[in-house]
């Protein structure tokens, strides 16, 4: 059984999100990179683009339009720290 | 002695001040919570991307080839200081206090024989060109924003930085009020550039860990520099939104309860001058009857 991935975006004005996830797809300025449970510890910059949430295993992703930031991964989690998410 | 008409005017001039001073009060209220919501918001970001900086900053040496806004440009000449103020006055010694130290830092600057500009956000540190006449490097106006987003904090930030790396000022220092309570704002000075890294923060953020970093630390920390600089302008304008409406919510109970005061001292006075008016026309009665 996999552990679930606890995830959080956090743009300058609030804590916009804070969840424990399956998977993320965020969109790294050098590509679009995964992240699950047990991830190694990683910091990328992130390029604008839809980060994808997938709430479990095989569900259809919720996305949200981040602008500008970067992602944090380590023991704790996903951090991304978005400059501005944009609302659909 | 004031005649009962002009007193009676007087009276009611100085209860509709009260109404609105206390209106002010409330509506001050109302605001300060909304702003301080929005200041503890914006708390989690601010203490992650500090936690990043440090753990960056301990691994990238510090070199003539790191970006300028950490090391700086070599010099310490000319000064920037960044004034955050509101909008609006009515609110106690809210934006003096904030010009103010301004004025220090700059007159100390000038004794050391630095060049100083100066760098407004908000309306009311415009007094500064009163002491400093054309030193007033440029304004942010802020007159349009209700709440303050991070869009301005970073509009206000891009300004700077391309003033930076203009070549126009080598340090830079942040003016505001920091927020301690309804009643306590405290005027903060704070160094934005070069950013100055806390030294050994990086020990307690687990850095020990092996982090891949994408693209190299060095890219990282060169993206990461302008947006720290812009959190702290973002996070000040923030504390400056919640310390004026505490400052004004101060004034306005004062400005309420003196106005209070001024009612009872006036309506004394007009019910004595009422009496005196009716002793008098009693006594010129009486002696006008007597006299038949």
């Amino acid at each position: 059984m996999q552990m679930p991935l606890h995830f959080e975006l956090v743009t300058p004005e609030k804590l916009y999100r804070s969840a424990d996830v399956h998977m993320v797809v965020v969109p790294g300025s050098e590509g679009e990179f995964g992240v699950l449970e047990g991830h190694a510890p990683f910091m990328s910059t992130v390029k604008d683009g839809d980060l994808s949430i997938y709430p479990t295993a095989g569900a259809a992703p919720e996305r949200i339009r981040i602008e500008g930031g970067f992602a944090e991964v380590n023991e704790r989690g996903l951090t991304v720290l978005a400059e501005r998410v944009i609302e659909a | 002695m004031a005649s009962l008409k002009t007193l009676k005017l007087r009276i009611g001039s100085v209860k509709s001040t009260q109404k609105i001073t206390k209106a002010m009060k409330m509506v001050a209220a109302a605001k300060l919570r909304r702003a301080q919501e929005a200041a503890i918001a914006g708390r989690p970001y601010a203490e992650r991307l500090e936690q990043v900086m440090a753990s960056l900053a301990s691994k990238v040496a510090i070199g003539p080839s790191s970006p300028r806004l950490l090391a700086g440009t070599g010099k310490n000449d000319r000064h920037l200081l960044v004034v955050a103020t509101s909008e609006r006055g009515l609110a106690g010694a809210f934006n003096s206090n904030i010009v103010r130290a301004a004025r220090r830092k700059a007159d100390e600057l000038i004794a050391q024989g630095k060049s100083v500009q100066f760098y407004l956000v908000g309306r009311k540190g415009r007094p500064i060109n009163r002491f400093f006449p054309k030193m007033i490097a440029g304004e942010h106006d802020m007159s349009e924003v209700k709440t303050v987003s991070f869009a301005d904090a970073k509009a206000v930030t891009d300004d700077i930085i391309r003033r930076y790396e203009a070549g126009e000022f080598d340090v830079a220092h942040l003016f505001y009020a920091k927020f301690q309570s309804a009643l306590v704002q405290t005027p903060t000075v704070k160094q934005i550039i070069p950013v100055p890294l806390a030294a050994g923060g990086a020990a307690t953020t687990g850095a020990s860990a092996v982090v891949d970093y994408e693209p190299d630390e060095e890219q990282i920390l060169a993206d990461l520099l302008p947006r720290n600089v812009a959190i702290q302008i973002f996070g000040a304008l923030l504390e400056n939104a919640a310390s004026e409406q505490g400052s004004r919510m101060t004034a306005m109970d004062n400005a309420t309860r003196n106005a209070g005061d001024m009612i009872k001292r006036l309506s004394i006075q007009y019910n004595r001058a009422r009496q005196a008016a009716i002793t008098t026309e009693l006594v010129e009665i009486i002696s006008g009857a007597e006299a038949l």
